[in-house]
């Protein structure tokens, strides 16, 4: 018995060792930087922290999040609306995925960021450039992953709804869709993990809230500690993401 | 005798071969009356899954047809069931949703949910995992998945029964209550059935017509009525006989098989 929970806390026990090191690594690293002055204290640990306490006693801050995770929010709702039918497309048909391989392949490979001056010139500035620059990063895994399901799908269960009679549509929601579900929440993980990155420079554009809007505005206010504070809630916020993305895998992933 | 159920007439099933087919299963022919349990019996390779296949309309035979209810059989149909040597349960679905997968299908008669939910219960009842109803596939042993496969067949209360070998995976004492289950059923409700195996004893306990297929293409050999009262345990004698005499015209058939090779191989030389 002791040795189960020993097993179970040691990923946890080795996790906080790691944070540990990069909390240490980030002090020691600090210290050569004396030519700074007091504008090095400002980047500190400690000063980084005494900023996030303050910071998150600010209701200001908590808006500024909103407005991130409801971008976040729209861009993957978007994603998913765009990235299931196409995938169930290219899944279902060798035709669909030889004529758009190609296609995807070379978009994918275009940083969405390089898009931004175009979103901003047809879509004018505000939420819409950022919601179709975060669709366009966050669709791939979720079209791919999807893809891939339903080329794996078991050819028994497919079998076994035609030997009920089953139409394209019991097909599609009670077969295909279910039996697929674990790859889109894969894909889902991977495009928030994304969406996550693209935020933060896509909100320096043009919009007057948001995380990516509020780093750059504690560097013109050169509240220094408020930037790195920043940094580290945008850390702290992508890895609670990513954790409920995980924990919803495991809840909802039958198989 | 009434009118059959079902009826295959000179199927011919094989695999593309060149510009031709190459034939597995040649001129099987049979009919299948209500309340009839007949038995293919054959060895590995025969064509019998693609056989139940074509029957079931999953799949389309090189030659001939198939009639349900003097009707051409082509595609599946709500009143004929197929249980596949797989159980094939949705692993997302729990038992009891398993059992109950398919009958809210637009093809199946219109059932109010609680009827549904009756028809399910009693299905899971009948092959004895009631207490089982709310567990996932990969909670169930081989032997309880066979059986909720079987109850997803029985909860839509089919004219045709096909079984792919279905009792295959389970222990000695399970398979002897399902076969007696099917019994029942077959009695009650005056199920057609028809069912796939390569188990002699098997075909002779349950069937009142045993069909053996075999040879190179499989043709069927021979065919056995059974006209002995259930359950047969009291009629082990009239059984054994039968047992030797299918025995013997299989060794014969792949005997005959096996010389037909040799003959081939040495022409070829």
């Amino acid at each position: 018995m002791t040795r189960i929970i020993r097993q179970a806390a040691l990923p946890w026990l080795l996790g906080g060792v790691g944070i540990l090191t990069l909390l240490l690594f980030w002090w020691a690293w600090l210290g050569p930087l004396d030519g700074l002055g007091r504008l090095g204290n400002l980047f500190t640990p400690q000063a980084t922290l005494a900023s996030l306490t303050e910071l998150l006693r600010r209701a200001e801050l908590y808006e500024h999040i909103a407005a991130s995770l409801q971008r976040v929010l729209v861009g993957l709702g978007l994603a998913l609306l765009l990235g299931i039918p196409l995938g169930l497309l290219v899944g279902a048909s060798h035709y669909v995925e030889w004529a758009t391989t190609p296609v995807f392949q070379f978009l994918r490979m275009i940083s969405p960021l390089s898009w931004m001056p175009i979103a901003v010139m047809v879509l004018g500035v505000g939420n819409k450039p950022i919601y179709f620059l975060l669709a366009f990063a966050a669709v791939w895994p979720i079209l791919l992953n999807t893809a891939s399901g339903v080329k794996q799908l078991d050819p028994r269960w497919l079998q076994l709804t035609r030997s009920l009679s089953a139409t394209r549509r019991e097909l599609l929601f009670q077969v295909i869709l279910p039996g697929i579900f674990g790859n889109i929440l894969t894909g889902v993980r991977l495009a928030i993990g994304i969406l996550w990155i693209i935020l933060v420079p896509c909100e320096m554009l043009g919009v007057s809230s948001g995380l990516g809007y509020y780093i750059l505005d504690t560097r013109d206010r050169l509240a220094y500690s408020e930037l790195m504070a920043m940094v580290v809630l945008i850390g702290f916020l992508g890895f609670f993401l990513d954790a409920l993305a995980r924990i919803a895998y495991r809840r909802w992933a039958k198989g | 005798m009434t009118s059959p159920v079902l009826e295959a007439n000179n199927l011919m099933l094989g695999y593309a071969d060149g510009a031709g087919w190459n034939p597995v299963l040649e001129d099987f022919s049979t009919s299948l009356q209500a309340g009839e349990i007949v038995t293919v019996l054959g060895p590995s390779g025969v064509g019998k899954s693609s056989l139940l296949r074509v029957l079931g309309g999953l799949q389309s035979p090189q030659r001939g047809d198939v009639t349900l209810f003097n009707q051409p059989h082509k595609k599946p149909h709500p009143r004929v069931a197929v249980a596949f040597q797989d159980p094939c349960l949705l692993p997302w679905l729990n038992l009891e949703q398993n059992v109950g997968f398919g009958l809210n299908f637009a093809s199946q008669p219109v059932h109010s949910t609680a009827q549904r939910k009756e028809k399910v219960a009693h299905a899971l009842e009948a092959v004895g995992l009631t207490h089982a109803r709310r567990r996932y596939p990969k909670e169930l042993s081989g032997g309880m998945a066979q059986r909720t496969a079987l109850a997803r067949c029985l909860a839509r209360e089919p004219s045709v029964l096909l079984l792919d070998e279905p009792f295959g995976a389970l222990d000695e004492v399970t398979r002897g209550e399902m076969q007696a289950l099917l019994i029942d059923i077959v009695k009650a409700r005056h199920t057609a059935v028809l069912l796939i195996t390569h188990d002699i004893d098997e075909a002779l306990q349950l069937s009142q017509r045993v069909l053996l297929l075999g040879g190179a293409p499989a043709t069927t050999l021979n065919e056995w009525s059974i006209d002995l009262p259930y359950p047969r345990d009291d009629h082990i004698e009239a059984l054994g006989l039968l047992r030797i005499d299918i025995l013997k015209t299989l060794r014969h058939s792949s005997r005959k098989v096996t010389n037909d090779l040799i003959k081939g191989d040495l022409a070829c030389a």
